[in-house]
């Protein structure tokens, strides 16, 4: 059964204003800094992904968008206004930040009845959402004997409450089955497509590159990146070339002192970054090296990912001790 | 209204109030029904003596009204009405108001109720509400569990953890207050500004004293009495707001 997702279009028809823009946002929680200087927009028509590793300041910005945290300085607009100055908010902005802020033993239906009450949405529509995620059956059980799954589905029925324009969703596909994953993908485009504005977090590269138009990347709450997917694949997984050879250490001093180039060794193998297997060719022959292997690599998104947001990840595993470098602190589960 | 049905609303969809609002029915009416029970000639019953339990009533309606909020933050869904309506204050307030009024009228029903059982257990006692202190006596429990709801809504705002705001209205209230009464000297000059004391001292002043009970002249009236534990949680709300508004969520 098709559920329309929205209700009054017709009403509204406010098509194609919608944005989300972070000017100079910068949140510190004592001494810790989250976020700093941040700024992006977020246009409608599309997904854009949010992307960072743990602790990047995700979710702190999506508490500083929605004026549940206040930032230390700089500023959110929300088609214009701040947060706190919209009316019946849930009608502008609908979002997922935690699946879990739901009373245990308050019902499905009961949570979404006082959200649709507090913003003047009528009740009928508690029933559209609930049909439009599927809890219709599970409605009048209690929230807290949700699996997470479908807590899940009862925080995007919240956030569609309103049918708001722009919507923000926390790592919405965190400990999700691939069916639940897939069907969120899916809502997400159709939310885009429909011209609404979709803000999506993760801090898995290769889950936004199946979902995200475009990326806001951040490291340690700044600005990484802002671009399209493509391009931020592009640019962020560029090529490496795989050498083997049985005089390892001579080839990795040559390759090494060329500029612009990073030497790794790998299971008795080299990755070179930043030439190509014709250049890592041309050097083995002046050095006299033999080659047993010369293949140039595609890396993996992750390892990409990883690469750029490099030293901004805020807990380093060090590879060579056993023991967890941490650098500050951030609180939150999902962080 | 929109906001007081939407706390409403929310209250009633959740079972603890209606415990508590049983339990705060069971321990009074039950108390009551002792002290009736093994009261004898020495120890006549009086329509205040129908009264003496409603402070068991009173810390229950305070667990109930600080649980009102605390659960809120425990679960995260203040984060969920503060998404839903970023106006603060205008959340808080209506939560007190709905709190506060569902405290009245269980206060209410506690003192009936007591009052009732005392004139079904003793009907030959003067029980009888002849007078305006009868009346405040009875009907003023009411009033001080609707004030009690808003301080413990304020210090359970303030607070935001359960075990933290009920510990500390259930040991000032139980304990601290108790303590510094009994201090020698001073205790007797302390005593009429502490507020839940200065609360049982505006239902139970005038009247015929208990039996044993040492007559302390106050330096208020009932209704200054009840005026001053209305100004202390009227000013634990405004702090509470204050703080709200300027935390994050």
């Amino acid at each position: 059964m098709v559920v329309p997702l929205s209700f009054k279009h017709a009403v509204r028809g406010q098509v194609g204003g919608a944005m989300i823009e972070a000017r100079g946002l910068t949140k510190r929680y004592g001494r810790t800094v989250a976020v700093e200087s941040l700024s992006f927009t977020v246009q409608p028509g599309r997904v854009t992904g949010f992307l960072g590793p743990n602790g990047a300041g995700k979710s702190t910005t999506m508490r500083l968008i929605l004026g549940l945290d206040r930032p230390s300085s700089g500023d959110v607009l929300i088609d214009g206004k701040h947060y706190r100055d919209l009316h019946s908010p849930l009608r502008y902005i609908g979002a997922l930040l935690d699946a879990k802020w739901v009373h245990p033993n308050r019902s499905a239906r009961a949570h979404l009845k006082w959200l649709a009450r507090s913003n003047g949405l009528p009740k009928r529509r508690v029933d559209e959402v609930l049909e439009l995620v599927g809890l219709t059956n599970v409605a009048k059980r209690k929230a807290g004997g949700f699996s997470l799954g479908m807590s899940q589905r009862l925080g995007i029925a919240a956030a569609l409450l309103g049918d708001p324009q722009i919507l923000l969703f926390d790592e919405p596909v965190n400990g999700l089955d691939p069916e639940g994953i897939h069907w969120i993908r899916q809502l997400m485009k159709r939310l885009a497509a429909e011209g609404r504005t979709v803000f999506v977090s993760s801090h898995l590269l290769s889950e936004m590159a199946q979902t995200a138009d475009e990326l806001v990347v951040i490291g340690r709450g700044k600005l990484i990146a802002q671009s399209t997917t493509g391009e931020f694949v592009e640019r962020a997984s560029g090529t490496s070339v795989r050498v083997r050879t049985p005089q390892l250490e001579r080839l990795r001093t040559a390759l090494a002192g060329t500029a612009g180039t990073t030497v790794r060794v790998d299971e008795g193998a080299l990755l070179v970054n930043g030439m190509t297997s014709d250049q890592v060719g041309e050097v083995a022959a002046t050095q006299g090296v033999v080659l047993h292997e010369l293949s140039p690599q595609r890396g993996s998104l992750e390892e990409a990912f990883m690469r750029l947001t490099g030293d901004a990840i805020e807990y380093h595993a060090e590879e060579a001790g056993e023991h967890l470098h941490m650098q500050g602190t951030s609180g939150g589960a999902k962080e | 209204m929109t906001l007081l049905a939407v706390e409403r609303i929310k209250l009633f969809s959740t079972r603890s109030p209606w415990w508590c609002m049983l339990a705060a029915l069971a321990v009074t009416c039950g108390f009551t029904a002792l002290i009736t029970g093994t009261s004898g000639d020495d120890y006549p019953v009086s329509v205040q003596t129908t009264q003496f339990a409603s402070n068991f009533g009173l810390m229950v309606i305070l667990v109930m009204a600080a649980l009102a909020v605390t659960t809120e933050y425990r679960f995260g869904t203040i984060r969920a009405t503060f998404q839903a309506v970023p106006n603060r204050t205008a959340v808080l307030l209506a939560k007190t108001g709905v709190v506060a009024l569902l405290a009245g009228v269980v206060g209410e029903v506690v003192a009936f109720a007591s009052w009732g059982i005392g004139k079904v257990m003793r009907p030959s006692a003067d029980l009888a509400l002849n007078s305006a202190a009868d009346w405040r006596h009875v009907a003023g429990v009411g009033l001080v569990f609707a004030v009690g709801a808003v301080l413990a809504v304020a210090v359970g705002t303030l607070v935001r953890h359960t075990a933290g705001a009920v510990t500390l209205l259930l040991v000032w209230a139980l304990l601290v207050e108790t303590l510094l009464s009994a201090l020698p000297t001073v205790g007797e000059k302390i005593q009429p500004w502490l507020p839940f004391n200065a609360a049982s001292n505006f239902m139970l002043m005038g009247g015929t004293p208990p039996p044993g009970a040492s007559v302390v002249s106050q330096p208020y009236g009932p209704w200054g009495a009840l005026a001053y534990f209305t100004g202390v949680a009227a000013a634990g709300l405004v702090i509470t707001i204050v703080v709200a508004n300027r935390r994050d969520a």
